[in-house]
């Protein structure tokens, strides 16, 4: 029994580790090959002769719009779907992958864009999670403390997972993966939940990891992040590799028009390229404020035409609002606000600054334990967590829209009525959707949240509170959202919009409020002064 | 992004029409799938027989006939049988459907027997105006047992899988009590009640049967309860909190811990209901026995009808056929009763795996991509 045990584990540990003794020939093939990789869920073909080489040593850059095929082709590369057609190699090897162990074994690993640790769970065990033989706590907490010293990834292992903030947590994912010894790494939106700086540092990071002689596959959204870290990039779109380059060779105007692509209407591919412009310009505008402290400066250069603030009526307001959770943690301590009709005010926070409970306030979600509140009647809320806070993802979009006045509502439903409702949001908000009847599960984010955001905006409401609106959204779902908060304010709706993406907060709001450690204070829309305000600084 | 509009607005209108047929569809699925389990019921059913070396014809003949094999089988067996399945499987699928894993349908059916058996003292003062509140004070007695679980679920936190299934301990031992001392029947012999006054036993409904009033009242409640769940506003808040108690209170602002409350409360007076009904309807006396497990049972018709209270009128009376059939084919052919009741846990086992595979993640994840 000793004997086969041996054989068994000699085995296994001859599969495990069999790429790595194939010599120096293999430095100069990519780390992770995929080579025409299709995959058809039904009649959708999600991925369409995909290829992507990533090289070791640098970080590539995998863009696409949502649906592109990116999540898609990384579960693939992972053994999480097998692929219809196609071949993943690692450093020249053709390989299959039946599971992520398999793919784990191999030396690559996965960090998904929802976490995947378990919150009762200590740092230790989480990373340990998935090994196999004894568990030592103490030689799991060794080694992520071995793994922080050497990475830079410090995290306390005896910690429990749901005590730790977002960042940590996102470290902790990546630990567990470098656990494993993994040589390629691939993130998922890796920066989609983190603060601004808590992004750029883990950014960092990755950048210095792939130096370190790794390869990482970076999955994003943001064309800034990806020309900043990334040496090679490539664009998916509609399943298809459409771009591959390197990131020097290209700019965010060229990665925008690749993702959107030619059989766009140019109406959506100008206002995404109109929105990069956008931004650019705020760059601008951030050097220009550096040189000239000049607070009236920055306010003029958005929404000239739109500020009537002065004069219409208070929809929201707060005084001395203060929220104690149920640690009696103060969350917002003393904030008073003013929204007035017609106007988009933005808050910017790092997460954790007690933004969450402010937006509750606001949109008459959460009472404050002290304070004085006074609130319109109709307040539309689009929080962040769709999935769970938002949608009833089992049932049809009817009954979703039908949330929206469930708690005030008496006698019969008004089911025909609600149909109607529901087919003019999808009309009006371009709802990609299979009827009414379909569940909320079966739309894509994009669509998901703007059906949200048309049941919210469905009766005129005085005042729309939104939290990180377009979170995990494309360019167009993204634009759509927008354009529908700009309409809602030029009805004369009060909107307070929270982002983590300062750019978007900036590219909204006629006025910015900052939350810092719970204080709420107001301060001139300029991406420095905001940035330090953020920052308590 | 305009350019997609009349598409949609095609996609959407079909989609009209597909929701019309869906809706037929709906109905003879489900008739398909009560004749798919009844199918499957006889066929495990035979297997069950073989493999134990019983006489499988007679045995079955047995089971037919006992079940549905005269008019006076269908009305007397197994229609009585599902009367207090049908109620208590209501209560189940109430609580299930508003969240709640209410397991206590079992004590609330006792506590609510018990109260009724009270109730019938009245008898001599009110004639027979005690059954109504002797039906009351089952609902009563039912809620508020329900309502010691609310309680501790909704101030301390108290997982009510646990305490329900607690409380089911504590009814029966308090049944015990009662039918030992204060309710025992007069020459203090029988662990049981008196027999209950006359006045109060529940009217027969068609002359010549042993079907009685609850049969009624369990269609007319469960028809009620399918109709207040998808048309009126608080059925319609009850369901968004079992679906997503966070999204209701956040989306919808529906004040979860009333809807909640009230929902475990009004299940527990129908499963208190189930008590009296069986008390003044079919056992005319209060036994530790009155129960052979109706609260347990019940959660697995209410699971066989996913929950949908004319659904679970329909699993109350399959289930009901069963057992009737069951006894008499032990009563007849001398098979034990015990194997009907492997074959109603292998249904519920089969009905859930079906679900399950239904829902399985492939499919979703196909969805997801598709949409």
């Amino acid at each position: 029994m000793v004997a086969t045990a041996f054989r068994t584990a000699v085995v296994i540990f001859v599969a495990a580790n069999g790429p790595v003794m194939t010599g120096s020939a293999d430095t100069m093939k990519p780390a992770l090959s995929l080579v025409g990789i299709t995959r058809r869920f039904g009649r959708v073909t999600a991925l369409d002769n995909a290829t992507l080489h990533v090289q070791p040593g640098t970080v590539h850059a995998l863009l696409g719009e949502n649906g592109a095929g990116k999540t898609t082709l990384m579960r693939i590369a992972f053994g999480l779907l097998q692929p219809d057609a196609g071949t993943i190699a690692l450093s020249g090897h053709t390989r299959k992958f039946t599971s992520p162990s398999a793919a784990l074994a191999a030396g690559l690993g996965m960090v998904h864009q929802h976490f995947t640790l378990v919150p009762a769970m200590t740092v230790a065990e989480n990373v340990a999670l998935g090994g196999r033989g004894r568990f030592s706590m103490k030689e799991w907490a060794a080694r992520v403390q071995e793994i922080g010293q050497r990475t830079g990834l410090v995290l306390d292992p005896l910690a429990r997972v749901s005590e730790l903030s977002v960042g940590a947590q996102q470290r902790c994912e990546i630990v567990k993966a470098l656990a494993r010894d993994v040589r390629v790494l691939m993130l998922d939106e890796p920066t989609a939940v983190l603060a601004p700086s808590e992004a750029r540092e883990l950014l960092r990071w990755v950048k210095d990891f792939a130096l370190a002689g790794h390869a990482v596959v970076l999955i994003t959204h943001k064309l800034r992040d990806a020309l900043e870290v990334a040496s090679n990039v490539t664009v998916l779109r509609l399943g298809k590799s459409v771009l591959s380059t390197a990131a020097a060779d290209t700019d965010e105007n060229a990665l925008a028009a690749a993702m959107l692509g030619s059989i766009r209407v140019p109406d959506s591919l100008k206002s995404a390229v109109d929105e990069v412009t956008t931004r650019d310009e705020l760059a601008g505008a951030d050097r220009a404020a550096l040189s000239v402290p000049s607070i009236s400066k920055s306010a003029s250069i958005k929404h000239s035409g739109t500020f009537k603030t002065e004069t219409a009526r208070v929809v929201l307001r707060l005084n001395n609002a203060t929220v104690r959770d149920q640690q009696n943690v103060m969350r917002v301590n003393r904030a008073s606000l003013e929204v007035r009709a017609g106007e988009m005010v933005g808050v910017a926070a790092v997460e954790g600054a007690g933004q969450h409970e402010l937006l509750r306030v606001l949109s008459g979600r959460l009472v404050p334990s002290e304070g004085d509140v006074q609130l319109a009647t109709r307040i539309g809320f689009v929080p962040e967590d769709r999935h769970n806070d938002a949608l009833l993802l089992d049932r049809s979009l009817v009954e979703n829209v039908a949330l929206r006045d469930a708690g005030s509502r008496e006698g019969r439903m008004p089911w025909h009525a609600l149909q109607r409702a529901t087919i003019t949001i999808i009309d009006e908000l371009q709802v990609r959707a299979g009827g009414t009847d379909v569940e909320a599960r079966t739309l894509s984010g994009g669509n998901q949240q703007k059906l949200i955001l048309g049941r919210e905006l469905a009766d005129k409401p005085e005042a729309l509170v939104v939290e990180n609106p377009t979170r995990g959204l494309d360019f167009q779902a993204a634009n759509a959202v927008h354009e529908a908060l700009r309409a809602a304010r030029a009805a004369g709706t009060a909107v307070v919009v929270y982002s983590s993406d300062l750019d978007e907060v900036l590219s909204l709001a006629d006025r910015v409020v900052v939350m810092h450690a719970g204080q709420l204070s107001e301060v001139a829309a300029d991406r420095e002064i905001i940035g330090r305000a953020m920052l308590g600084a | 992004m305009k350019h997609s509009s009349a598409t949609d607005k095609s996609s959407v209108a079909s989609a009209g029409v597909r929701t019309a047929s869906i809706k037929t569809s709906a109905v003879l699925g489900a008739l398909a799938r009560v004749l798919a389990l009844a199918t499957v019921a006889v066929v495990l059913l035979v297997v069950l027989l073989t493999v134990t070396g019983q006489r499988t014809g007679d045995a079955l003949a047995a089971l037919v006939n006992g079940a549905i094999g005269s008019w006076y089988a269908i009305t007397s067996a197994t229609l009585v049988r599902a009367v207090p399945l049908a109620l208590a499987g209501l209560a189940v699928s109430l609580a299930f459907r508003a969240g709640i894993l209410n397991i206590g349908a079992e004590g609330q059916l006792l506590a609510g027997a018990a109260a009724a058996t009270f109730a019938t003292l009245a008898a001599p003062q009110l004639g027979v105006f005690v059954i109504p509140l002797l039906l009351i004070a089952g609902c009563l007695a039912g809620a508020v047992w329900a309502g010691i679980a609310a309680f501790l679920r909704q101030k301390l936190g108290v997982l009510e899988v646990i305490s329900t299934i607690m409380l089911n301990y504590v009814a029966l031992h308090t049944v015990g009590y009662l039918v030992r001392g204060p309710l025992q029947e007069p020459r203090h012999v029988f662990p049981q009640s008196f027999n209950i006054d006359p006045r109060a036993q529940l009217p027969v409904i068609i002359p010549g049967t042993r079907l009685h009033l609850g049969f009624a009242l369990a269609v007319v409640i469960g028809v009620a309860l399918w109709w207040w769940l998808r048309d009126r506003a608080g059925g319609f808040r009850l369901r968004a909190v079992g679906t997503n108690a966070r999204a209701a209170a956040s989306a919808g602002r529906i004040d979860v811990a009333r809807t909640t409350t009230v929902a475990f409360l009004a299940s527990g007076a129908i499963a208190g209901l189930a008590g009296a009904t069986q008390l003044s309807g079919v056992t005319y006396a209060l036994y530790e026995t009155i129960s052979p497990g109706y609260g347990y049972t019940a959660i697995a018709v209410a699971l066989l009808a996913r929950l949908n209270p004319l659904g679970v009128l329909v699993a109350a009376v399959m289930f009901g056929a069963l057992e009737a059939g069951a006894n008499a084919m032990q009563r007849d052919a001398g098979v034990p009763e015990v194997l009907v009741s492997v074959v109603e846990a292998l249904l519920i086992l089969l009905v859930l795996a079906a679900d399950r595979w239904r829902t399985r993640p492939e499919r979703k994840s196909t969805t997801e991509v598709g949409a």
